[in-house]
């Protein structure tokens, strides 16, 4: 029996065992529309803007190990859309987009709600297909799904004209893929593996630098593993946070502009640095020049060969799936005779404790008079016993769940590290919530990104999402606003968040619960009354320090020694 | 360094645009971009001509392989390799100055394929430096149009690049 195109499309996410869809329709999308009311399998959630969409199947993804799909109308669907792409595109989160054309017999002549999506996205997805046959609409969207999440995974567009979407065709799914200019990695070399392990053997001041490639590989555990059996000292960047769990002894925080003193120290002085599935992006080792200044072996582990030695000369690259070539190395290092030098461990141990010390660990001067955020985050932490998935949106308040909120897990810490985008915090949490029903999922944000997607706490209503909204609202763009305090002289422009709604009557008008928190005394409460509202979305508005400034910091364009501790000030 | 790449790419709409689009947003030079079907219509042969540090030209490659429409890259700086460029230029010639355009022309291995009252086109297939020095000795004064076709590259040998 013949199909229609859009039946087909609908048809091929069953196959690919899609649960929800996140999307908004519009005219080029009619048809397709018309196949998801047809049928429930795949359940569609409306959401108010499709940026918020593609956030939403991306925290999904983030949270699960799945493919998110998001579908979304020609033109300014598409346009909206962008932002998310771009988001998941730069932390390598694997999603399909389907986005309506404009028939094909009007495409290039400025139609109604016409944009070249595959132009506009181009730099931004992983790769991406106009179809131009019925019959290429099965096969194009197993290639993307396969695309999606296979090697550095990312987000695929499919974009599909509406007459297409209403031609007949038989349904055929392939059962495989084969696209001869398509081989992701997947064992790594194994003379490299033998090297780099020999170099990790005789190192004096070995160092572990991994990122959010073993949160996409699923390779927590073999880095666990890695770690306890070597001994060496282990860092997680924002991205990979929660791969290898914060509460180890071994765990020295996470690097960078806003890591622990000792992450930075031990990454600028270690004689050998084993980075797994990170990037040394300069937001993690500052200035590239400054980090070159001190001779470092650099063993790069990564399945994307244009992430090895794009900013740091490496001495050994080993391409390859992160879990397959740990459990290559642990093979290895179990068969070696040699060890580690036990008496040069020590040392270099003695000294990142010294480093602990110096830094004096992540800390704040604690108010009874004003809410510090970091108090807020501790306390989330406690009462969520540490178990939740946090979402968040970007700025100060990022960095702060990042620091304090212990993560043990993988996949538990949902945020936008590359492309910084405000605004996906709420959405991401939707799609966290949607695949792990009955978790519990907190949101951290600032007034200044919950207002760039706070329409979602309609989609939240009508689809029964208990999200826990933690606002800690300074009134400030507070990243922004602390620059301005270091670098621009106290002048801070354009920073102040003035005429802020009333949170509390805003969150009671979508429906939702509201509670705005003004005294310290009130935050542990407070958070322990919205958490036990299991069935509520709760949106805390907590009056948080304006004036309250992230550290350590290491300022942008200084290499990782010049951290900054508040004490500095 | 001035390096020449080839790559073999699915002939699909697009495809030129992801590799061009690849070198503007990463900042890469392009100095010649040459592109047309090979004997297997399925696929496209580039010759692209661009200079970089070796870092950067290390990462050209790297991107170029990572794009899912590239199917092999090869650098053909980094070996023994020909590479021929064509050019069509048109040159104002009257009079007793025509003669000795065709004996300059001889003297490159061009050939004369259009001749007016006033005008003589040229066209002189050979590396882009003999073409070069072919405009300078007609003089810049006197071409009317110049059309390079950019350098097309190819291993010597067994270096052969092929799925």
């Amino acid at each position: 029996m013949e199909l229609t195109g859009a039946e087909i499309a609908i048809r091929c996410l069953q196959e690919e065992g899609v649960e929800y869809i996140f999307g908004y329709p519009g005219g080029a999308v009619l048809h397709i529309y018309d196949a998801l009311f047809q049928q429930d399998k795949v359940k569609h959630i409306l959401v108010r803007h499709e940026q918020a969409a593609v956030h939403a199947a991306d925290g999904y993804a983030r949270s699960s190990e799945k493919v998110g799909v998001a579908l979304v109308t020609s033109g300014p669907g598409i346009t909206n859309a962008v932002t998310g792409i771009a988001t998941a595109y730069m932390d390598s989160i694997p999603l399909v987009v389907i986005s309506g054309q404009v028939p094909s017999y009007a495409i290039g002549e400025d139609a109604f709600q016409e944009v070249d999506a595959v132009g506009i996205t181009r730099p931004c997805v992983k790769h991406n297909f106009l179809i131009k046959d019925v019959k290429d609409i099965a096969p194009t969207i197993k290639k993307a799904f396969y695309l999606a999440k296979s090697g550095r995974p990312g987000p695929v567009l499919v974009d599909i004209p509406k007459d297409i979407s209403n031609h007949k065709a038989e349904f055929i799914y392939p059962s495989s893929v084969n696209i001869r200019s398509y081989n992701p990695a997947g064992k790594g070399d194994s003379a490299q593996i033998k090297r780099a392990v020999q170099i990790l053997l005789e190192a004096k001041r070995p160092m572990i630098y991994s990122g959010g490639g073993v949160v996409l590989s699923g390779a927590s555990a073999q880095l666990i593993e890695l770690v306890r059996l070597l001994g060496f000292p282990c860092t997680t960047t924002l991205m990979g946070l929660g791969a290898y769990p914060a509460s180890d002894k071994q765990f020295v925080g996470m690097p960078g502009m806003h890591g622990t003193y000792e992450a930075c120290m031990a990454m600028q002085h270690c004689d050998v640095l084993l980075a797994v599935g990170a990037r040394f992006d300069d937001r993690v080792i500052g200035n590239v020049e400054h980090f070159a200044q001190v001779p470092r072996k650099i063993i790069h582990i990564d399945i994307d060969p244009s992430s090895i030695a794009k900013r740091v000369k490496v001495d050994v690259p080993v391409v390859g799936d992160l879990k397959l070539v740990l459990d290559q190395m642990l093979n290895a290092l179990r068969s070696s005779k040699q060890k580690s030098d036990a008496s040069d461990l020590t040392a270099w141990w003695k000294q990142v404790d010294e480093w602990r010390v110096k830094g004096g660990g992540l800390r704040y001067k604690n108010s009874t008079e004003i809410i510090k955020p970091q108090f807020v985050i501790e306390k989330l932490y406690e009462v969520t016993g540490g178990d939740a998935f946090v979402t968040s949106d970007v700025g100060q308040h990022q960095m702060w769940a990042a620091q304090y909120y212990k993560f043990n897990k993988p996949r538990r810490w949902i945020n936008s590290g590359g492309l910084g985008t405000m605004g996906f915090g709420l959405p991401a949490a939707m799609g966290v919530q949607l695949i792990n029903p009955g978790a519990t999922v907190a949101c951290v944000t600032g007034e200044g990104s919950i207002q760039m997607n706070i329409q979602e706490l309609s989609t939240c209503k009508q689809f029964h999402l208990p999200i826990k909204v933690v606002s800690l609202n300074n009134r400030y763009l507070g990243m922004v606003r602390q620059w301005q305090e270091f670098f621009h002289g106290n002048r801070y422009s354009g920073s102040y968040m003035d005429a802020l709604p009333d949170f509390v009557k805003l969150a009671e008008a979508y429906g939702h619960v509201g509670m705005r928190i003004d005294k310290p005394s009130d935050v542990e409460p407070a958070l322990k009354e919205a958490f036990a509202r299991k069935k509520d979305l709760v949106f805390m508005d907590f009056q948080t320090d304006p004036t309250e400034n992230v550290f350590p910091m290491v300022p942008g364009g200084k290499g990782l020694s010049e951290v900054i501790l508040s004490e500095d000030l | 360094m001035r390096h020449i790449i080839s790559l073999l790419m699915e002939n699909e709409a697009g495809a030129l645009s992801r590799v061009a689009g690849l070198f503007s947003a990463r900042g890469y030079n392009i100095e010649s971009l040459a592109v047309a079907p090979t004997e297997d219509p399925t696929l496209s042969r580039m010759t692209i001509v661009t200079n970089g540090s070796d870092a950067v030209i290390e990462q050209i490659n790297k991107q170029l392989n990572k794009l899912i429409d590239v199917a092999a890259v090869m650098d053909l700086s980094e070996g023994e390799h020909l590479e021929r460029e064509l050019m069509l230029v048109k040159v104002r010639s009257e009079g007793a100055a025509r003669a000795e355009l065709k004996r300059i022309t001889d003297i490159f291995h061009g050939r004369v394929i259009d001749e007016s009252d006033r005008t003589c086109t040229i066209e002189l297939t050979d590396t882009c430096a003999k073409l070069d020095s072919f405009l300078q000795a007609i003089g810049r004064d006197l071409i009317l149009e110049t059309v390079r076709t950019g350098a097309s590259g190819i291993g010597r040998g067994e270096r052969i690049l092929k799925l």
